[in-house]
């Protein structure tokens, strides 16, 4: 394979990409392209950043030898890198440190945000408290309801949680909004994008942050598999994981790249967030890649159990790596990445999150197919500490509820609810 | 042919006149109600009527005309029926040009070519694609051109005099200067700034200079008139057809145009 070298720098990877933006950002999209062009490979900016992974995140991530689970399944040994170790729980910290220590050089005292299931705005959130910035994250309000506690996380770490009720007041709405916000506030804000989405320059920088994931496992393979993988899976969303943990591997051509998409109900039912395997090339938020829409060009909703794989479009990187062949995309189904949680819970006493439980549960599909002596290496992005009460519910459980938010529950599911609650609060 | 928004613009030019552009969203408030209101808005003094092509992500605009994309959505505007709406315009009206406003996933969804086709034989004068910036937009522009349509390109208060130079050489019809740092319908347009910022693009691009994003009432659209050569007005339109009793949206919205255009040429 040639050297890969792209985005281009017009921010195109082939067709993809690019910086599909109205007029009003094209300044403080080419400020942030000459800041990060100035920084990128600055010995001091690289020291900081390498400084905070190692002292406030935790980093290197382990590797680890999923030993018991690949011996069940009796083929290929899967390792999981260990992402959920990280401070805040998952690999989103990794790029809001990155790009907070650009805000901070370039001056900026306000910093915004906009997430789906709350993990991108939590790990903002945090880097913002540890910087002194001002803190701002958009929520559709959707999932304001859907999750409620890590919009608790965010506002004890003293950040404004907006909640965004235009659209379908989901995470595609949130990234919208923020882009108005920046739009208005331009001179004073810095725009921490939480995946390898929006206009270039962000899916190069976020990619560049993440890939410290890739270049540690390119490192710690060797010595806890002997070899570097077989292929390496990680689950897709904006994609800033799966980029993150793929873009060092490029080059390694015997080693496959396996995207996670979130089938949903089913790839046939609509239901799902499968933007690479069932959408068409459009423009979304900045950049062309593959996009969930309607015959006449409308995003249409998308459905996933996992918040953070509920989104119409997807990073362009992945929409290239995906027509070059060099990467591959497939759907992993709500109930399949369901059991999945529940088997690595009780199989390996890890508790995955929702997101990463996609990539897992297409390791153990495919590792029974492969001989012992193959190696799988699946990111797993996130813990699961954050989907107990999804879990809970899907699984007709709800110890998760003390005894008046169990009281409300019933009361909102009864029909004279209005009633109910206007009872119970006198 | 003579387009006819640079028609348009030399006949007002020679009157000594400021442009007046009403932009209201295709089937908003209801489907029904947009032909009629583009009847009314040129009867009522409109030189351009920017037709907004609803999409789903409206990123650049703000509140009053993200729920106006919404309402038309719902009840199945689509960038077909914007064209089926103009061929229909056309029929009574062959000389008020008409300028698409929207987002690019729908051109890109009916394939650009295609579009610029359709677009041409509808009637339309002008395209402003919003999230098309020059830099993505060569190709797109050379297709409008061929057809005789007008590449429309917005500039911004944080342009640098390199874009404003590279959007005069692109730019047909007219160039759409945002009078503020943020979405449609914001509220805190400076005057004086604008003033100055137009005088500077005007030394520059060859089209005409026209203003809008946080022009909402006849007081700004004359301070603004005296200083730009058009004044562009959306939200606040938008929201008056939006509070008009539903039988007099048209009527509503031309009376209320009609104000503008008197004190625009007071
Ligand atoms: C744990 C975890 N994994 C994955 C994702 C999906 O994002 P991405 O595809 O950018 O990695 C999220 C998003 O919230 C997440 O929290």
């Amino acid at each position: 394979m040639k050297p890969y070298d792209l985005p281009d720098a017009r921010g195109h990877f082939g067709q993809y990409g690019g910086t599909f933006v109205a007029e009003t950002l094209i300044q403080a999209l080419d400020d942030l392209k000459a800041q990060y062009a100035k920084y990128q490979h600055d010995p001091e900016f690289r020291r900081e950043f390498e400084n905070e992974l190692k002292h406030f995140v935790g980093r290197p991530s382990p590797v680890y030898h999923a030993k018991r689970w690949s011996d069940l399944l009796g083929g290929a040994q899967i390792y999981f890198k260990r992402e959920d170790l990280n401070h805040t729980g998952a690999h989103k910290i990794n790029n809001c440190i990155g790009q907070a220590l650009l805000a901070k050089r370039l001056g900026k005292p306000r910093v915004i945000a906009e997430t789906g299931a709350g993990q991108h705005g939590v790990a903002t959130a945090t880097i913002a408290a540890r910087y002194g910035l001002e803190c701002v994250v958009y929520m559709g309000s959707e999932d304001v309801k859907r999750q409620a506690q890590n919009v608790y996380r965010m506002k004890l770490l003293g950040a404004t949680v907006v909640p965004v009720e235009s659209g379908s007041k989901t995470l595609k709405d949130a990234l919208n909004e923020a882009l108005r916000d920046w739009v208005t506030n331009v001179d004073n804000t810095f725009y921490i994008i939480g995946t390898v989405a929006g206009p270039h320059p962000y899916p190069m920088l976020v990619r560049d942050f993440q890939a410290i994931i890739g270049q540690e496992c390119i490192a710690q393979m060797p010595e806890q598999a002997g070899r570097q993988p077989d292929a390496v899976i990680a689950c897709v969303g904006g994609g800033s994981n799966a980029m993150g943990i793929f873009y060092p591997y490029i080059p390694y051509e015997n080693t496959r790249l396996i995207g996670v998409e979130a089938a949903g109900e089913g790839l046939e039912t609509g239901k799902h967030s499968a933007s690479l395997t069932k959408g068409v090339p459009g423009v979304l938020h900045g950049n062309r890649t593959y996009l969930l829409q309607d015959e006449n060009g409308q995003i249409i909703e998308t459905h996933s159990v996992s918040a953070g794989l509920d989104y119409p479009g997807v990073g362009p990187e992945h929409a290239y790596l995906k027509d070059i062949g060099r990467a591959e995309y497939v759907g992993i189904t709500d109930d399949e990445a369901l059991k999945t949680f529940h088997d690595c819970c009780r199989i390996e006493g890890i508790i995955p999150a929702l997101e990463s439980a996609h990539a897992i549960s297409y390791a153990t599909k495919l590792a029974p197919t492969m001989s012992k002596d193959k190696v799988l290496l699946v990111n797993l992005s996130g813990r699961g500490d954050k989907d107990m009460h999804t879990v809970s519910m899907k699984s007709g459980l709800s110890f998760y509820c003390h005894p008046e938010c169990e009281l409300g529950r019933h009361a909102a599911a009864s029909p004279n609810a209005e009633q109910i609650i206007k009872l119970v609060k006198g | 042919m003579m387009n006819r928004i640079n028609t348009t613009f030399s006949a007002l030019k020679s009157n000594n006149k400021t442009a007046l552009i009403p932009f209201i969203t295709a089937g908003d408030p209801t489907l029904e109600s947009t032909l009629p209101t583009m009847h009314a808005l040129a009867k009522a003094g409109a030189d351009v009527i920017e037709l907004g092509v609803p999409f789903s992500d409206p990123m650049a605009d703000g509140p009053v005309i993200q729920r106006s994309s919404e309402r038309a959505l719902a009840k199945g505007m689509s960038l077909k029926k914007v064209l089926a709406l103009v061929a229909e315009f056309r029929k009574d009206n062959a000389i008020t040009p008409i300028v698409l406003m929207g987002y690019a996933n729908p051109i890109e969804a009916m394939g650009r070519q295609a579009f610029v086709t359709a677009a041409a034989d509808a009637g339309v004068d002008g395209v402003l694609v919003v999230d098309y910036p020059p830099e993505e937009a060569d190709d797109f522009s050379a297709m409008l051109i061929a057809r005789d349509l007008a590449p429309i390109f917005l500039l911004a208060p944080t342009s640098s005099t390199e874009r404003v130079q590279a959007v005069g050489r692109l730019a047909r019809g007219y160039v759409y200067y945002v009078s503020l740092r943020g979405v449609t319908g914001a509220g805190n347009l400076d005057v004086a700034d604008v003033a100055s910022k137009v005088a500077a693009i005007k030394a520059i691009v060859p089209v005409p200079v026209g203003v809008g994003f946080g022009i909402r009432d006849a007081a700004t659209a004359r301070a603004v008139g005296a200083v730009a050569d058009a004044v562009v007005i959306g939200s606040a339109l938008v929201q008056t057809m939006l509070d008009a009793p539903p039988t007099q949206v048209a009527e509503t919205g031309g009376a209320w145009l009609a104000k503008i255009r008197v004190a625009l040429d007071q």
